[in-house]
């Protein structure tokens, strides 16, 4: 006969060979039993609240958290079809091997993710380089101006292309930087945008391009810089709106006390702006970088054609056509894909900076 | 004392205005050029002559578009969606970050995380499409229809739009009401949701009116997934989904144009027996824009501050 090793909580009694309960323990049990209870009066007290939360998580469950269940796809067999759930419940498992089309493959879908995959870094990076920088000298200059109907003004129109939809933005960005078409299908008009850059610019390649594509958005040596260009056009005056009320926190004798020093207007914007409104930069900056992957996909739709896929073409449009194409296991492992490696990015961005500046954002 | 200005200061004050002037007029000068469009003849729009004001007057693109019934109901569409979806997200969302916002309640921070994964990760737009697809079924049948004949826009207004950032917004600022006051509401035995309704409603009415503003807009302006959700429905597409399609069909600007079918160039072809041929498609495109435009251009200047102070409010914090 061998003695249980439980000496905390029971104790053995050598006269008749039983255990019994322990003092101590019967006070934490009771303990927890008190606790429970507290637990469920709480929650009986206050179900008016949780009735209160019920409509929002069922809409979050339902519509955020049961895509994710479709992920299983990705590591299924493609060639089965039917794609709702209970079809892909169905199918056989396929391991990673979607993955590795992707990734390694030697048919034409791997260097279509490449190529989208590619283009939606450099999307996202060019926005970060010439996006980011933008909104604060907007900011810095507007606090130059001294009048405050001027400014008012002038920051009433620059907020206005935020509030436009982005079917009307990319409308007027196609037809302004239209080109004339040579291929018989539509008249020879000219946006008047292209016009004023033809006129400035006289050079054969931005003719043909242009004239080829049907317009500058849709050759693909243009498309990155009229997507970001606009994108600056849409956001850059809402975003000045953050850095604006930083750059007025500083105080007027901050200013005063770098001019008698003999501080001119970059010395102070050096020494007295940049130091005060680090802190708003590098929370926006780690905002920034967290949405690196996840570039808005509905303006990349709306401005993309087939002449200009090798540029614009980014992972979610990609995957959005491989659906239409019933590839939609191999789309969705490609936007999997990319959104994970956003989801490490956000993440990896917050903790940096948590650890550089005691800023984070979750 | 007023000190002498000095020079780089005078410079840099010079470039700040010119630069600002300049930004500002290019940022409103799409929307004059596209009025200026929407009124000029064929000839002037196509050959580029207008550039501030209207070439060759005409109001037939306006007389073409206040005709087109289904870009109206078109319109309709989109004011229905935009106002009841708002009201649909803002009434969960509201209830949702009140219940966030207690400090009480069991288990917020995993509801809290619940919450704030969605901004991290996303499934992506094909499962998301697959689902909208699996639950419209379950919509459909609590309609009482199946979901080919069932109207999307019910699957649209309810099932998207919402948005993590709104409810921590609203949850922040919910937070932020002093608890001495909700105190003396329950001492005179105020509910749950009378708290709710006349504590803390009306003391976050700044943050409300800016989430919910944040919600229209972006009800307004939501392309992609009604056109994803109902490609043939024609009569239940927003209009910024009318917008595009008609561009798309009648510009061959996006899709390629069968070959040998001479384009042409006119709204005639788009309504055969349209008796005026003297109106491009490009006016007609520019006159939908300002049509669609012009609502938002009413409301601009009320709500205008509001969604400065709404960005200031975005600390987002967990």
């Amino acid at each position: 006969m061998f003695k249980l090793k439980c000496d905390d909580f029971l104790i053995y009694d050598e006269a008749t060979g039983t255990y019994s309960m322990s003092k101590e323990q019967q006070v934490r049990d009771e303990h927890e039993r008190k606790n429970w209870q507290t637990v469920g009066i709480t929650l009986l007290k206050d179900w008016r609240l949780y009735l209160m939360l019920v409509p929002m998580l069922l809409v979050y469950f339902l519509w955020r958290y049961m895509p994710m269940t479709q992920l299983l796809a990705a590591f299924k067999n493609p060639n089965t079809p039917g794609v709702l759930a209970s079809d892909v419940a169905n199918q056989d498992w396929y391991g990673l091997t979607n993955f590795k089309e992707l990734l390694f493959g030697t048919t034409a879908n791997t260097p279509m993710f490449w190529a989208a995959f590619r283009n939606t870094f450099a999307i996202a990076f060019y926005g970060l380089v010439f996006g980011f920088p933008f909104p604060i000298i907007l900011a810095i200059f507007f606090n130059e101006i001294r009048s405050n109907v001027t400014r008012s003004v002038i920051q009433v129109c620059v907020y206005l292309p935020k509030f436009m939809s982005t079917v009307i933005i990319t409308t007027l960005a196609i037809v302004l930087f239209k080109g004339p078409h040579t291929d018989g299908i539509m008249d020879d008009s000219v946006g008047v945008i292209s016009k004023l850059l033809l006129a400035i610019f006289p050079s054969a390649n931005l003719e043909a391009a242009a004239s080829t594509a049907g317009g500058l958005i849709f050759s693909p040596n243009y498309f990155r810089a009229l997507y970001e260009i606009t994108g600056i056009w849409e956001h850059g005056g809402y975003d000045s709106i953050v850095f604006f009320a930083a750059v007025i926190a500083v105080s007027p004798t901050s200013y005063e006390a770098a001019q008698i020093d003999g501080a001119g207007k970059m010395q102070q914007m050096r020494y007295v702006v940049l130091p005060s409104i680090l802190s708003t930069v590098v929370i926006m900056l780690i905002m920034k970088v967290g949405s690196l992957l996840s570039v808005g996909y509905e303006k990349v739709y709306l401005m993309s054609s087939p002449k200009n896929y090798s540029a614009a073409d980014i992972v979610a449009t990609l995957a959005n056509r491989w659906a239409d194409e019933s590839q939609s296991t191999l789309g969705i492992a490609a936007e999997m894909l990319n959104n994970l490696i956003g989801m490490i990015l956000v993440l990896g961005a917050n903790a940096i900076a948590k650890r550089a500046s005691d800023v984070s954002l979750y | 004392m007023k000190r002498k200005m000095e020079k780089s200061e005078l410079i840099f004050k010079i470039i700040a205005y010119v630069f600002l002037i300049v930004f500002a007029l290019m940022c409103v000068y799409p929307f004059i050029y596209a009025l200026a469009s929407s009124f000029s003849s064929t000839e002037a729009v196509d050959g580029g002559q207008v550039i501030l004001w209207p070439v060759g007057f005409q109001t037939t693109a306006y007389e073409f578009v206040f005709g087109d019934n289904v870009f109206w109901i078109s319109y309709a569409n989109t004011l229905f969606l935009a106002f009841v979806g708002t009201i649909w997200c803002m009434l969960y969302s509201i209830m949702g970050a009140y219940a966030l916002s207690k400090k009480r309640l069991m288990g917020r921070r995993v509801f809290n995380f619940i919450l704030v994964f969605t901004m991290w990760f996303s499934a992506g737009i094909v499962p998301q499409f697959l689902n909208y697809q699996a639950t419209g079924d379950i919509l459909a049948a609590l309609g009482g229809t199946t979901y080919a004949e069932m109207d999307q826009k019910w699957l649209i207004i309810i099932a998207m739009g919402m948005n993590a950032t709104n409810v921590i917004l609203l949850r922040n600022s919910f937070e932020g009401v002093p608890a001495e006051i909700e105190e003396a509401a329950r001492i005179d035995g105020a509910t749950e949701m009378q708290v709710l309704m006349n504590v803390y409603i009306p003391m976050s009415k700044a943050t409300i009116a800016t989430v919910a503003l944040f919600f229209g807009i972006s009800r307004w302006n939501g392309y992609f997934w009604a056109m994803r959700m109902m490609p043939n429905q024609r009569f239940s597409w927003p209009v910024q989904v009318y917008i595009r399609n008609f561009i798309d069909s009648y510009s061959g600007l996006i899709k390629e144009v069968l070959e040998g079918n001479e384009w042409e160039y006119s709204i005639k072809t788009i309504r055969p027996g349209y008796e005026h041929t003297d109106v491009s498609v490009m006016s007609v495109v520019y006159t939908m824009v300002i049509c669609a435009v012009i609502p938002i251009l009413c409301i601009y200047p009320f709500i205008q501050k509001y969604f400065a102070k709404g960005v200031n409010m975005g600390g987002v914090k967990e």
